[in-house]
């Protein structure tokens, strides 16, 4: 792991450069082979295909494709901190803080907040209305065929762009941390999350995301306590060691003592990470109600029983997640402290060996040794499979339930037809996933992360919303003012910095702020009101007449569709 | 909370009518905008003071090093945390106690 590489597009490619300050660039050099990582990852690998093969054994029809049979709120919320924290929360952040303290706290921030507002407004009416995916509670007192064809569009963009950042993340992360080629690296990547679907759909899928999830926190821990142990389990020993190591750091660098000790205070409070105000908030607000947007995250409230179990589901997702982002901040900071001047971790000239990325890996190895480095990179090879498999199987389901059973054969599809057509979705997707790793390769995929969240934020949610709680909502409203939400993140993101100027080279943006959330979202909302409000269609009338009935089993439960099969 | 298919039709009409359906679903859905609100205003003033104050986000507590950014940002962690808890112990609780009571009396 020693090599010289100047990585960068491992954080781009997972996303943690949606903010402005972030952004790096350069190519990835590959490691020599790391045969304990790749033992260890095996070994993931094998339980998990045993997994998967239990799961195929049980998995006989659609209900139990898409939901897995059931699970219990905590198992549910495991899987879903194991389909969210990605590899790049755990990489990203803690050599964010590495390098510049405290501003990765404010993305993890961002990416908590959240879950309350998914909590408060929509889990427990979207597990009362829904059985496999969000466009089943969009559409549910509406003319099927628009609203489920927006609702598919959406969740095939939203996870397109999400799988592509996924996919040359993991290529080059792979190459990275176990000396595979990235081709390689794509095409384990793709195979092993087509398995998992295919055999196993949301049985396997929520496994691998538990596991997952478990792996990483308790590899988390374990890195914490070691940090916690060498500074004598004080926190404020671990921050004032860390301003000391700055301080040497500036100092050799040839500050004077007073500038030093300035610019080493400046890793205790916020940086360049906000700049102007307005893109902090929109970006804040493209996370926080993008999460409550996003089809994976929210397909996975239709795996429990009832609305019980899906707000149980939530607090428990909140809390692994919580501690995760709690742990990768002291991560951050225990790096400063144990690698800073460790000439096998840190060149000459202070960079991280083997590209900015790898703070925590360095991490690993200082206090656990090879073989807990080890461990490390194959749990952050197992989060990738998990982030990928959850997408895949999100957008196979909106493609068979949505498009082809609802709108083209207007629910009248026979069950085994619609098994099988997620099953050949699948496979589809699976190759596609692995061609588009290869194609935008050597691409600037730094806004894909974000484009997602945003899309999910202007599309999704305020449809969702809408369509939850205001009695006035029409097909045309949701299906044309979710369209304008959609359209309106993505023209806005494209003449935004983070695409007019980082990937088309212009030189000055004509949208000047990195997230179009705080813009597309009150957009879509109006949309969807004023077409709403101005459609007098006969469909109207009956969209209208429709919501008491949908609000009554929304709050109640009344007739609900149970996760196993029926 | 099932049904049985005979009666559906009639048991949602019944709770409809039920005036404590009507009182749960206000309480509940109060409950719920108060918290969103909370929510919001909470992180977007986190957010604002970030990016309006920096020189103040930065000053140490007390004579040590761990600064305001820091208690605030993990503040703002466990308050995510705290806030979904006293949602969950609401509605599992109190609410769902009161929603099947209307669901046992009308379902009777």
């Amino acid at each position: 792991m020693r090599r010289l590489a100047l990585i960068a597009a491992l954080l781009t490619g997972l996303g943690w450069t949606s903010g402005a300050s972030a952004a790096i660039a350069g190519a990835v050099a590959r490691q020599p082979v790391n045969w304990t990582a790749i033992l260890m990852f095996g070994g993931f690998v094998a339980i998990t295909l045993w997994i998967t093969g239990r799961a195929a054994a049980k998995t006989r029809n659609v209900a139990d494709f898409y939901t897995g049979g059931g699970i219990t709120g905590f198992q549910n919320g495991l899987a879903m901190a194991g389909d969210y924290c990605s590899a790049a929360s755990f990489l990203g952040i803690t050599s964010q803080i590495f390098n510049d303290g405290y501003d990765g706290l404010i993305y993890a921030i961002g990416f908590l907040v959240g879950w309350p507002i998914v909590l408060f407004l929509v889990a427990e009416k979207l597990r009362n209305l829904g059985r496999f995916t969000f466009a089943d509670v969009v559409s549910y007192r509406f003319l099927q065929g628009p609203v489920r064809s927006f609702a598919a569009v959406s969740t095939l963009l939203v996870v397109s762009f999400y799988l592509i950042a996924q996919m040359v993340g993991a290529g080059q992360l792979i190459q990275l941390l176990f000396g595979l080629p990235y081709l390689y690296a794509i095409t384990i990547v793709g195979g092993l999350m087509m398995v998992y679907v295919l055999f196993g759909g949301m049985r396997a899928t929520s496994w691998v995301q538990i596991i997952k999830a478990v792996m990483l926190l308790c590899g988390a821990t374990f890195l914490v306590l070691g940090v916690m142990a060498h500074v004598g389990f004080s926190f404020e020993a671990l921050f004032a060691q860390a301003v000391a190591v700055k301080t040497k750091m500036a100092l050799a660098a040839g500050l004077s003592p007073g500038e030093a000790a300035a610019k080493a205070r400046a890793i205790m409070g916020p940086g360049g990470f906000i700049k102007d105000p307005i893109s902090a908030l929109s970006f804040g607000f493209a996370l926080m109600l993008g999460t409550a947007g996003l089809p994976h995250i929210l397909m996975r409230f239709f795996t429990v029983p009832d609305a019980r179990e899906a707000r149980k589901s939530i607090l428990w997702a909140t809390v692994w997640i919580g501690y995760f982002y709690a742990l990768t901040f002291v991560l951050g900071f225990g790096a400063i402290v144990m690698i800073s001047f460790n000439p096998d971790y840190v060149d000459a000239a202070g960079a991280l060996r083997g590209g900015n990325n790898m703070a925590v890996m360095h991490l690993a190895h200082a206090i656990g040794g090879n073989l807990f480095l080890g461990f490390i990179s194959a749990v952050a090879f197992a989060t990738i499979l998990a982030v990928v498999a959850g997408l895949t199987l999100s957008a196979a389901s909106a493609i068979s339930h949505d498009i082809y059973a609802s709108v083209l054969r207007k629910g009248r599809a026979d069950p085994k037809q619609e098994l099988r057509v997620s099953r050949i979705t699948t496979i589809l997707l699976g190759i596609a996933a692995i061609i588009l790793g290869i194609v935008f390769q050597k691409q600037n995929v730094a806004f894909m992360v974000s484009l997602a969240f945003a899309l999910a934020a202007s599309g999704n949610f305020p449809v969702l919303v809408m369509s939850l709680l205001w009695k006035g909502c029409t097909t045309r409203g949701a299906a044309w003012g979710g369209g304008v939400g959609l359209l309106s993140a993505f023209g806005l993101t494209v003449l935004s910095p983070v695409i007019w100027v980082a990937v088309l080279g212009f030189a000055t943006p004509i949208f000047p702020y990195t997230s179009p959330a705080l813009f597309s979202v009150p957009l879509a909302f109006l949309a969807i009101w004023l077409i709403s409000i101005l459609d007098r269609s006969p469909r109207a009338a009956i969209d209208r007449a429709g919501y008491p009935a949908q609000r009554l089993r929304s709050e109640t439960g009344i007739g609900i569709h149970g996760a196993a099969a029926h | 909370m099932s049904t049985s298919d005979h009666d559906g039709t009639a048991i949602e009409a019944r709770v409809a009518a039920d005036p404590r359906y009507a009182a749960l679903v206000r309480d509940r859905q109060r409950f719920s905008w108060i918290l969103t609100i909370v929510t919001v205003v909470t992180y977007s003033s986190f957010i604002s003071l970030i990016a309006f104050d920096k020189p103040l986000m930065a000053t140490p507590i007390g004579s040590g090093t761990t600064s305001l950014a820091v208690v605030l940002g993990f503040a703002m962690l466990v308050g995510t945390v705290a806030i979904c808890a006293i949602y969950v112990r609401r509605a599992n609780g109190e609410f769902d106690a009161r929603l099947a009571a209307i669901l046992a009396d009308e379902a009777a």
